[in-house]
């Protein structure tokens, strides 16, 4: 029944928005850390999205096939106090843009809320099937 | 008289399968709206219909060998398998190759949605006819 794999592909689609979320508020969360537990600043996170089969060849959902590392260098701020600073005086901050974060998280967040309109509009769909001859 | 049965609510029992293979494949495109280089994808509906219809039709059943002339032939399957998956043009083309426009699959999906329920209001009234003629 091909209406029951609506759940399936909107289910893919909304969790892998959800993750696309978590990096984004990871790397929000993160704009100023400038170290970790390599040693390094922090380094900007995205997620790869990939159309994968559900249910038959027609229907695609989505799953997140990798995240990757934003591989643009660090962001260098001069701040000679710092106590990471190097011997120039320069800070490396991370390569995170916010603004650019704040964008995907509203993107995000839309695609989100389609999926669930296209999961509802599914479900009204099957309960008014099941109301067939009566 | 089964078979009479079937042959009434034939037409509206396939458009309603074919609505909602639709609907799937239009699901499908809104998930993957941020996929990179997906290509979205339908059917051309009155096509398909039409293919389904003639398919079912014919009553081809290759994989089955009648023994008696009194066997009953199965029916075709219904599905948009038959029907050729067409792929969207490009109003606004996107720097990652993909083709998914939400405002285009959002208006397909709502309006595929209410024929859907049109399709369903159809099929419950020819059963009603149906009813209201065996009891009179």
């Amino acid at each position: 029944m091909s209406l029951f794999s609506i759940f399936n592909v909107a289910g893919s689609g909304m969790s892998a928005q959800s993750q696309r979320l978590n990096t984004v508020a990871s790397n929000i969360a993160n704009a100023d850390s400038v170290t970790s537990s390599t040693g390094q600043p922090y380094r900007a996170k995205q997620v790869v999205f990939s159309a994968v089969p559900v249910a038959g060849p027609d229907a695609a959902g989505v799953k997140v096939d990798q995240v990757v590392e934003d591989a643009s260098p660090p962001k260098l701020v001069y701040d000679p106090k710092h106590p990471l600073a190097d011997d120039k005086g320069y800070v490396a901050m991370p390569n995170v843009n916010v603004v650019e974060e704040m964008v995907n998280m509203l993107s995000a967040t839309r695609s989100y809320q389609n999926n669930v309109d296209t999961m509802n509009a599914a479900k009204t769909l099957l309960l008014k099937t099941l109301t067939i001859g009566q | 008289m089964i078979g009479k049965l079937d042959e009434t609510l034939r037409f509206q029992e396939t458009a309603l399968s074919l609505r909602a293979q639709r609907q799937q494949l239009i699901a499908s495109n809104i998930a993957n709206a941020d996929t990179p280089n997906y290509k979205a994808r339908d059917i051309d509906f009155g096509k398909a219909l039409q293919g389904a219809l003639d398919a079912r039709a014919s009553e081809a059943s290759p994989g089955l060998t009648k023994t008696s002339a009194v066997h009953l032939s199965p029916a075709g399957s219904i599905g948009a398998g038959d029907a050729p998956l067409l792929y969207r043009s490009v109003q606004q083309g996107s720097v990652d190759g993909n083709t998914v426009d939400m405002d285009v699959e959002r208006n397909q999906f709502a309006d595929n949605g209410v024929r859907y329920e049109a399709g369903l209001t159809f099929i419950s009234a020819q059963i009603k006819n149906l009813l209201t003629a065996i009891q009179g």
